[in-house]
């Protein structure tokens, strides 16, 4: 039986995916995940797309779905490592991937999250005028 | 062989010599009483081949068609004169021969044209290729700045190349801004328009930004016109505010140095 | 000009797994005619769209595989044919946006901008044969 693991890095969960995802596997990872960000808390979902060479409507899917699921549990979703014949493709397909960010790789994704995200601390110690701060 | 079309310029004598003898001797060892009346006889591939040879290496030189077709015509011319000499007496004969010997040079002649132009059509291809490589340049103008002044029109395959080396590119440098100039496209219409569109689209999905700069106020009143929304794209008239905005969101300045201080730069 | 068949592969896509297989098979023909990284995508990404309509719709049928040529150009055609209930109305399906909400329906206009080619064949009741072509340097 296998599952694609799923990290924990600090606030953010990391997913990355290396094989070809049929339905069973699609459907485990996307309940694994909204129990992972329920129980963690994470404010986020990284998930690494840089070896996948075809992304497909079904693909599309699920990405959209973690997003959305994730959102309503107040976490972000972002797509990296996305291969240049892959975005070329799904321009051509007319694939919209909704609500999802996306970024090069893990370590610009998570300075993008840095800035999109208001961690629960940094509320408490609000003082001062800035409104958005991000984590510096 | 003919005079007129002695191209001296492109081949020397003795080459042109070496050329019509060996094409004689193929063809003389290839002939023979049943396969004159037989253009499509495999006898001949090797005359063929070697016609074709002839052809496409004329096609590279520089060579007219016409000189080329001349050039095989003017074995017939010869061939016709030693049948005239050798069968004198027998008209009927003679005209017999003619025909055969005519029929089959006329299509041995075809095949030069054949190949002549496909010689002409790989020259086209290659060009278009290297045309298409060194149109589409992607710059580094600063860590993490790409620009692409795209010269000349925009259609499905440039941008494709132009799509394929900006995100390569992208990959590679670590880039997260590239500067599409514009300003070299002649018209933009609905099309281009759309190919350009993709063109950002795919840039965002790998999570880079683009900035459309180069816009003339003629293309900006066709964009209008034409009801092409560009709304969620950056544009800039020209490449220097496009760089100034790319800085501006890099938060990076650009300063003018100081008199006497010595700056570690 | 004529399209010649130079080579073939049949394969039966009746159920998830065999979606992987077919992929892979298309990609190794690809790779064959030395079709470039990203009209590979292309081409695998379409077989893909195409492949599991007929899983989901059309309960899954035969698949082909196979190498032409047309001229001095090599391609790959691909052939989906299933015995399912067929698209009554093809050429609302062949619109952008014929399906909007959540599942993306067909993907047909998607698969065909993809391609170089593209034909479907399809009666309600009688099944749904699609064929496609993508050329080398298409």
């Amino acid at each position: 039986m296998d599952r694609i693991p799923i990290l924990k890095m600090g606030h953010f969960l990391l997913v990355t995916i290396q094989v070809d995802l049929y339905d069973r596997l699609a459907m485990d990872l996307e309940a694994d995940l909204v129990k992972m960000v329920s129980t963690t808390g994470a404010r986020a979902v990284l998930i690494d797309i840089s070896a996948v060479s075809i992304v497909d409507s079904f693909m599309g899917r699920i990405i959209g779905n973690i997003a959305s699921m994730s959102k309503l549990l107040d976490a972000e979703t972002v797509v990296v490592g996305m291969q240049p014949a892959v975005a070329i493709t799904l321009v051509e397909l007319g694939l919209e991937l909704p609500g999802v960010h996306t970024a090069l790789n893990v370590e610009r994704g998570m300075e993008l999250l840095q800035g999109l995200i208001v961690f629960d601390n940094d509320i408490d110690e609000q003082d001062d005028e800035d409104d958005h701060t991000a984590l510096s | 062989m003919t005079n007129a079309f002695l191209r001296e310029d492109l081949m020397s004598n003795e080459e042109l010599r070496a050329q019509s003898e060996e094409l004689v001797e193929t063809l003389v060892n290839a002939l023979n009483e049943e396969n004159i009346s037989d253009v499509e006889s495999p006898d001949f591939d090797e005359v063929v081949e070697i016609l074709s040879g002839i052809s496409i290496s004329r096609a590279r030189q520089g060579f007219s068609p016409r000189e080329t077709g001349a050039f095989v015509l003017s074995l017939k011319h010869a061939l016709i004169e030693v049948l005239e000499r050798e069968l004198k007496s027998d008209l009927a004969k003679l005209y017999e021969e003619t025909l055969k010997v005519n029929r089959l040079i006329d299509s041995f002649s075809i095949t030069t044209f054949e190949t002549f132009i496909k010689g002409r059509e790989e020259v086209i291809l290659r060009q278009t290729d290297e045309i298409a490589e060194i149109s589409t340049p992607v710059i580094r103008v600063w860590d993490g700045i790409l620009a692409l002044p795209i010269i000349g029109t925009l259609d499905s395959s440039r941008t494709q190349i132009v799509m394929e080396n900006l995100l390569q590119e992208i990959v590679d440098t670590g880039s997260s801004l590239a500067i599409l100039d514009i300003s070299g496209v002649p018209a933009v219409d609905s099309l281009v328009a759309q190919h350009l569109i993709k063109t950002v689209s795919a840039t965002r999905l790998m999570g880079a930004e683009c900035i459309i700069s180069g816009i003339r106020p003629e293309i900006a009143q066709t964009i209008v016109h034409l009801g092409i929304d560009l709304s969620n794209i950056v544009t800039k008239a020209s490449l220097a505010h496009a760089l100034k905005f790319a800085f501006n969101t890099l938060r990076l300045e650009v300063r003018k140095k100081s008199g006497t201080v010595i700056d570690k730069n | 000009m004529t399209i010649l068949p130079l080579a073939k592969d049949a394969i039966k896509v009746y159920k998830e797994q065999d979606v992987i297989l077919f992929r892979n098979r298309v990609k190794e023909h690809a790779v064959k005619i030395k079709m470039g990284l990203v009209n590979q995508t292309k081409l695998i990404t379409a077989a893909s769209e195409l492949v599991r309509n007929m899983l989901r719709y059309g309960g899954g049928g035969d698949t082909l595989i196979e190498i032409v040529s047309r001229g001095r150009d090599n391609g790959i055609r691909l052939t989906f044919k299933d015995q399912g209930p067929g698209i009554p109305d093809i050429a609302k399906a062949m619109l952008d946006g014929f399906s909007t909400g959540k599942s993306l329906g067909l993907g047909l206009p998607g698969a065909k901008r993809l391609v170089n080619e593209f034909n479907i064949k399809s009666e309600a009741g009688a099944g749904t044969t699609v064929t496609v072509i993508k050329w080398a340097n298409g």
